[in-house]
């Protein structure tokens, strides 16, 4: 909490971008704009032609038997090209040893804007992944408990006053992926090796300019024969009360990880846009 | 908790939107606030404007009486209100600018305080925004 702390109190001052409030998304577990779970075509923090946007952001998901803390940073420019870095700390309840894994990531919109054009928003992206305590990767069976590389391409179209009246946003993710619970447990496993695709939704409403309320699929390879992984999915308010700051609160159902079933509880996330 | 408030947002959202589905040619002229509500956000629109160091720049030598009366008649047409628009096309209007999206979007903004300070519902606001979106590829980077 010490980092949400700071974050809030960094007191951004620069001015920020051009883009309309909330079309920064939220920042998805892995460092991405998006949804709290899956990244979205939108591309981070307010940049918009000519622009440049840069963010700090702090995650925490708190279920029954395990806890994952993200913080990271990301940087856009143009409304056009998102990077972002973030590091996952993976808390096992009783076990000494955090499971640490960085991500390192890229976006790129090859088409359309969200709010305006008939046509969905569309992005492609990757997100490189290294496992920094690969152990227990190992032990489950991962192929790789070193490095992976996610693909995605996400299509996100916000329909204007579609909702009696309240604007409505979807988004639709495609993922090329090996990585087991995010690639915590490695890339690839025994029952399965190779890339697979799986696909990840999103929807919300606006209630106002600034407030959101949506849900969340995402879902996952089940690569290892030694434990069962579910998708993950939530329902999550995000606050956006100016554009240098969200909050966001959701309940996610993370289902099965490592064995154990029915992870549930409460996400949140603060992004804050220094620029 | 959260699944509850969100099933309600979620069935609440529905409900409406069916409903404004079966009366799509509704207008939403009176949810503005009629002539008065118009009158109201084109007022603020140019108080907002006013204030914009830099978005006023480009209004520098208009005639902002005639800037008024074709906004009131525009978003009373555009809303379904008894109006014609007798001003020039957009593309007319906005030609020589070379308007970015970021300056469209600040307008947008401008517009929604407007809103905002005439106390214009949400989704009459959001249903005025919808009817002038259209409207951009007629006034970026012309």
């Amino acid at each position: 909490m010490s980092v949400a702390a700071s974050l809030i109190m960094a007191a951004p001052v620069a001015a920020a971008g051009s883009r309309l409030i909330a079309t920064s998304g939220v920042t998805q577990l892995e460092g991405g704009a998006g949804g709290g779970l899956t990244p979205w075509a939108l591309i981070s923090g307010y940049s918009d032609e000519g622009e440049a946007s840069v963010g700090a952001f702090y995650t925490s998901v708190d279920v029954e038997d395990f806890r994952l803390k993200v913080n990271g940073v990301s940087a856009s420019f143009d409304n056009r090209f998102e990077v972002s870095a973030a590091q996952q700390n993976f808390e096992i309840k009783g076990v000494a040893g955090d499971i640490r894994q960085e991500v390192y990531g890229a976006k790129y919109r090859l088409y359309g804007d969200a709010i305006y054009t008939d046509l969905p928003q569309v992005s492609a992206g990757l997100q490189y992944k290294r496992l920094i305590d690969g152990e227990t990767a190992e032990a489950v069976g991962a192929e790789d408990s070193k490095t992976g590389i996610d693909y995605y391409v996400s299509a996100t179209k916000v329909h204007l006053a579609a909702a009696g009246g309240y604007h409505l946003l979807w988004n639709a993710t495609l993922r090329a992926t090996r990585s087991n619970q995010l690639g915590l447990l490695g890339y690839g496993g025994d029952e399965e090796k190779g890339y697979q695709l799986v696909p990840e939704f999103s929807a919300l409403v606006l209630l106002n300019d600034g407030l959101a309320v949506g849900a969340e699929y995402r879902q996952k390879p089940d690569n290892l024969s030694a434990f069962e992984e579910d998708s993950f999915s939530d329902v999550f308010v995000a606050w956006f009360p100016n554009k240098h700051v969200n909050l966001t609160l959701a309940y996610a159902d993370l289902g099965s990880i490592a064995g154990s079933e029915d992870q549930n509880g409460l996400y949140f996330s603060l992004t804050s846009w220094f620029k | 908790m959260f699944i509850r408030l969100q099933t309600m947002l979620v069935a609440i959202a529905l409900c409406t939107s069916w409903a404004s589905v079966s009366h799509a040619t509704d207008s939403y002229y009176e949810e503005l606030g009629g002539r008065t509500g118009v009158e109201n956000i084109v007022d603020n629109f140019i108080n907002e404007i006013s204030y914009d160091q830099h978005i006023v720049t480009f209004f520098e030598g208009s005639d902002i009486a005639r800037l008024r009366e074709k906004l009131i008649e525009q978003f009373c047409k555009e809303s379904g209100g008894p109006c014609e628009y007798t001003g020039d096309s957009m593309k007319d209007v906005h030609a020589g600018m070379n308007i970015s999206t970021g300056e469209f979007n600040r307008v947008v903004e401008l517009l929604q305080t407007a809103m905002d300070k005439a106390g214009t519902p949400q989704t009459a606001q959001n249903r005025l925004i919808r009817s002038l979106a259209p409207m951009r590829p007629d006034i970026i980077h012309r």
